[in-house]
């Protein structure tokens, strides 16, 4: 397969457009694609919680309507959180962009088929449910358009990215959830939030 | 059944402990409090597709600065139970109101298993737990429950018993209730 996207290229030009949007990954490639990027207090990487990931960005965009909130995941978690999709499009919330990097297979597990291998359409589902705008980005040519989309057009909005399935430099972001949770909560500036 | 509303003194602690979001999926147990929850200017109320996405929301959530509680029914918990996994290995705080079914003049069998389960489940994945069962407590335990999840990072579950919520009916229709 060929043509496809470069996942890496990809993560890295969101990154290096990010300003002051939050990253959160879910778990396992796209967490490993974000390190690769390079590290930030403003990013969060999940290694669990399989399918939670467009949930917990739709909470940090309600908390945080000030700020872009950008969730990477693959196409096995996002298949896992489909109701999220629903979730989402009911709450509209114009700040939460979400990108799956859509290899088509459990990349973590052995490269079983994930169901978008026999053609299910993650972003038609999305526009379906109600999202704002949907893109599928099958060429680079198309990348800066999709960022455009991630980054700054009202939301909810999902870029489905069809990438390859091929052995990349394992690179492993921060491990300790706590550690994470505060460094992002500083960025913030609400770690000293201690309620009424 | 108590004359007490409980979903009245649950509503004050749940806005004393400083929460503006609610996440829920729906449970005729938790309808009193729900309604008075859509028509609390402050609350964010979230309609979840499925419980599961409750952890995740709220550690999101508290993330940005946001505290939220999750309330669902019984059922809902084993919906959810590898997404405490995030909750707990983040020391995400976690509050959720659980309706219980299955426990107190269950009528509908299908509600048991996971009904009595969920001490136990609950239990095996850290969550602390309250117990709700008279009407008049229930500022009181959400007081607790809200402070012990806030103030100390632990994940909480107050269960709302079926013996205060009130066991649910099934007449067919042209029976008379026995």
């Amino acid at each position: 397969m060929s043509g496809a996207v470069d996942r890496r290229a990809l993560v890295a030009a969101l990154v290096a457009r990010r300003g002051s949007a939050l990253l959160l990954t879910g778990l396992g490639s796209p967490a490993w694609d974000l390190a690769a990027a390079g590290d930030h207090p403003q990013h969060f990487y999940l290694w669990g919680g399989m399918g939670g990931a467009f949930a917990m960005g739709l909470g940090l965009a309600l908390a945080r309507p000030d700020r872009r909130v950008v969730v990477l995941t693959g196409d096995g978690e996002a298949l896992m959180g489909l109701a999220s999709l629903a979730t989402i499009a009911a709450q509209r919330p114009p700040n939460l962009a979400l990108l799956v990097l859509d290899n088509r297979v459990y990349g973590e597990t052995g490269g079983q088929p994930t169901a978008t291998a026999s053609g299910v359409d993650l972003a038609a589902i999305a526009a379906a449910a109600g999202f704002s705008a949907t893109l599928r980005l099958e060429s680079p040519d198309r990348a800066e358009a999709a960022l455009d989309l991630l980054l700054t057009a009202p939301g909810p909005v999902l870029v489905q990215a069809r990438v390859d399935h091929r052995p990349l430099p394992l690179v492993l972001p921060l491990k300790d959830a706590v550690a994470a949770k505060h460094r992002l909560r500083a960025a913030l500036g609400v770690e000293q939030e201690t309620g009424p | 059944m108590s004359d007490v509303d409980w979903s009245e003194g649950a509503l004050r602690a749940i806005l004393r402990a400083g929460i503006r979001l609610l996440a829920h999926v729906p449970d005729a147990g938790l309808a009193p409090l729900l309604t008075r929850c859509a028509a609390e200017p402050s609350l964010r109320v979230v309609g979840l597709c499925d419980e599961r996405e409750g952890p995740a929301l709220l550690a999101g959530a508290w993330l940005g600065g946001l505290r939220g509680v999750l309330a669902c029914q019984s059922s809902g918990i084993g919906n959810l139970v590898n997404m405490l996994g995030v909750s707990a290995v983040g020391r995400f705080p976690l509050a959720m109101l659980v309706t219980m079914r299955g426990e107190w003049g269950e009528e509908n069998p299908w509600q048991v298993p996971m009904g009595q389960a969920v001490p136990a489940v609950l239990g095996a994945m850290g969550v602390r737990l309250f117990s709700l069962e008279r009407a008049e407590d229930a500022e009181a335990v959400l007081d607790g429950a809200l402070g012990l999840a806030f103030g100390s990072d632990q994940m909480v579950a107050v269960l709302i018993r079926q013996r205060l919520l009130g066991a649910k009916r099934f007449v067919p229709a042209g029976a008379t209730a026995s």
